[in-house]
């Protein structure tokens, strides 16, 4: 899933701080089940809101509404009434979200509620890890299905730098080193004959460093 | 011969070769690399400039590298890929082989969160090992990354690497030299040493996998200052190990005595390591204590350097 984190209050009260009438929107895939925009924490936002309102003579007036999914324009378009009557949407889903309702309705201002921070997966309660940094070019064949490139904070190819203590990464302390997992796994299954396999320099151009990215199927083209 | 540079020489000559290393100033004082200078010249064989090690702001390394050749001390110019993509890196090359440097050091770099930009964007473009098969292309093929035209002159490089055989996982240490023999490294530089029993394990594995006939290993002491700098590294520095007997004996000498005995330690230990098997030589690295080298090297009967 993609995982993102609330932007701080104060941020939020100064984006507001020109408009009126403002409609908070969450989004109830990923981002709710972070726990950072699903309706719940709309919910939090708006009181908190209306509290401050109250509190700093703001006048504004706070609505709030949570649908399916903000990436999808059919779930999106459902709210064009609200759209309307508002100054400002501010969404509490994640960079995508935040864009594609923009992009449905462009003539609101949507402002984001959220600081997205990567793809991963809630490995424990309360706890989420990054995973996968869309790379275009998948070598978890080569690495026994844990990244380099997500994973290892210099998303190294062939192997540790000489940073690893203890398993963990020279970054953090409590951040596992990625190529410690994988030289484990390799040789939990006695594949570390895996290793002298010298990966050579890969081309970056399917990542965004060949600009951004776009996905043509003509087949599933009307 | 790669590069005929001094360093090349006196390894293929099979003599037990020193190699010093110069932290560049964090500024553009050609004073303090002269200054330091002093202590290295025909004390060591070369000595390593650093790329902005830990991540902190320094002189350039190709520009400190050549002010030192211009000294008259062979500098080996080491290279890391945090800060620069494929582009940077080829372009760094050609322009440091043509300023006439002629050993590297090929790095990863040490994360920049440790340094003094930790809001920098990092580039990992390539990894070390990588970087080493760029090297040796460019080198012996004359050709650029994943080009075909051969490039106009001579790239001629001796090229190094690093190793850590205290860094978990200790069992892949020697197969990560061996990936990097594989890629083309010419010499290697150890992380200092100070556990014995963990390196000589190294240096078996090494040796059993015959790399010490493919590669020079050069194996890296660093001459504790005080008991205050022995106990902070062995608690703090990742990928050190201190044994506890060495914490211990820097803290049983009195305050003004502990650089005198660090040093008898660092003698020792030279006088260790070039009893195993598989060792070509030491790199010494007396960081911020350049002054000290002469009588380490002295000490240790490594003088005269040879004339090659
Ligand atoms: S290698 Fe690329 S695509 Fe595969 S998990 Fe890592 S970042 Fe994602
Ligand atoms: S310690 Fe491990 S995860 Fe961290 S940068 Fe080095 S190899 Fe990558």
């Amino acid at each position: 899933m993609i995982v993102g984190d609330r932007k701080p209050i104060e941020e939020i009260k100064e984006m507001l701080a020109p408009y009126k009438k403002i409609l908070l929107v969450g989004c109830g895939t990923c981002i709710s089940v972070c726990m950072t925009g699903g309706e719940k924490e709309v919910g939090i936002l708006a009181s908190e809101l209306r509290m401050i309102s109250e509190l700093e003579k703001k006048d504004w007036e706070i609505s709030e509404t949570t649908i399916q999914r903000q990436c999808e324009r059919e779930y999106i378009e459902p709210l064009k009434e609200q759209f309307e009557k508002a100054d400002v949407v501010m969404s509490m889903a994640c960079g995508v979200g935040i864009q594609y309702m923009a992009e449905v309705f462009p003539e609101k201002i949507v402002l984001p509620a959220v600081n997205t921070t990567f793809y991963g997966t809630n490995v424990k309660e309360g706890e989420w890890q990054e995973r996968c940094a869309g790379c275009g070019d998948c070598v978890l064949d080569k690495t026994l299905g844990i990244c380099p490139v997500a994973r290892c904070s210099k998303g190294l190819y062939n192997g540790p730098c000489g940073g690893t203590d203890n398993g963990k990464c020279e970054v953090n302390k409590d951040l596992d080193c990625a190529w410690y997992l994988i030289y484990n796994r390799m040789k939990e299954h006695g594949k570390l004959d895996m290793l002298d396999e010298i990966i050579p320099a890969r081309s970056w151009k399917t990542s965004l460093h060949g600009g951004p990215r776009k996905r043509v199927r003509e087949d599933a083209q009307k | 011969m790669k590069a005929n540079s001094n360093l090349e020489k006196i390894l293929e000559r099979g003599e037990f070769a020193v190699t010093g290393e110069l932290g560049p100033p964090k500024g553009n004082d050609v004073e303090v690399i002269k200054k330091k200078a002093q202590f290295l010249k025909g004390n060591v064989d070369a000595v390593n400039i650093t790329d902005n090690q830990t991540a902190v702001v320094r002189m350039s390394s190709i520009a400190a590298s050549k002010l030192l050749l211009d000294l008259g001390v062979e500098p080996v110019m080491q290279m890391v890929v945090r800060d620069r993509n494929r582009i940077a890196i080829q372009s760094d090359i050609l322009g440091a082989t043509a300023l006439g440097l002629k050993n590297m050091l090929c790095l990863s770099g040490d994360h920049q969160t440790f340094g003094n930009q930790p809001d920098a964007k990092n580039v990992f473009d390539i990894d070390s090992i990588q970087l080493i098969g760029l090297v040796k292309r460019l080198r012996d093929e004359k050709k650029m990354l994943n080009l075909e035209d051969e490039i106009e002159g001579d790239v001629g490089i001796f090229i190094g690497a690093a190793a850590n055989p205290f860094a978990e996982p200790f069992g892949f240490r020697p197969l990560r030299l061996r990936k990097k023999v594989a890629a083309g490294v010419n010499f290697i530089q150890t992380q200092c040493i100070y556990d014995m029993k963990i390196f000589k394990e190294f240096m078996k594995a090494v040796c059993d996998m015959g790399l010490d006939q493919k590669v020079h290993i050069l194996a890296g002491v660093t001459p504790l200052k005080s008991a205050g700098m022995t106990k902070y590294m062995a608690n703090n520095v990742p990928g050190i190990i201190i044994p506890e007997e060495l914490v211990k004996r820097m803290a049983g000498v009195a305050k003004e005595k502990a650089a005198e005995e660090g040093i008898k330690i660092c003698v020792e230990q030279i006088q260790e390591l070039r009893e195993i098997k598989g060792v070509h030589g030491i790199h010494l690295m007396a960081i911020e204590w350049e002054s000290r080298v002469p009588e380490i090297v002295s000490q240790a009967k490594l003088l005269p350097r040879p004339v090659v």
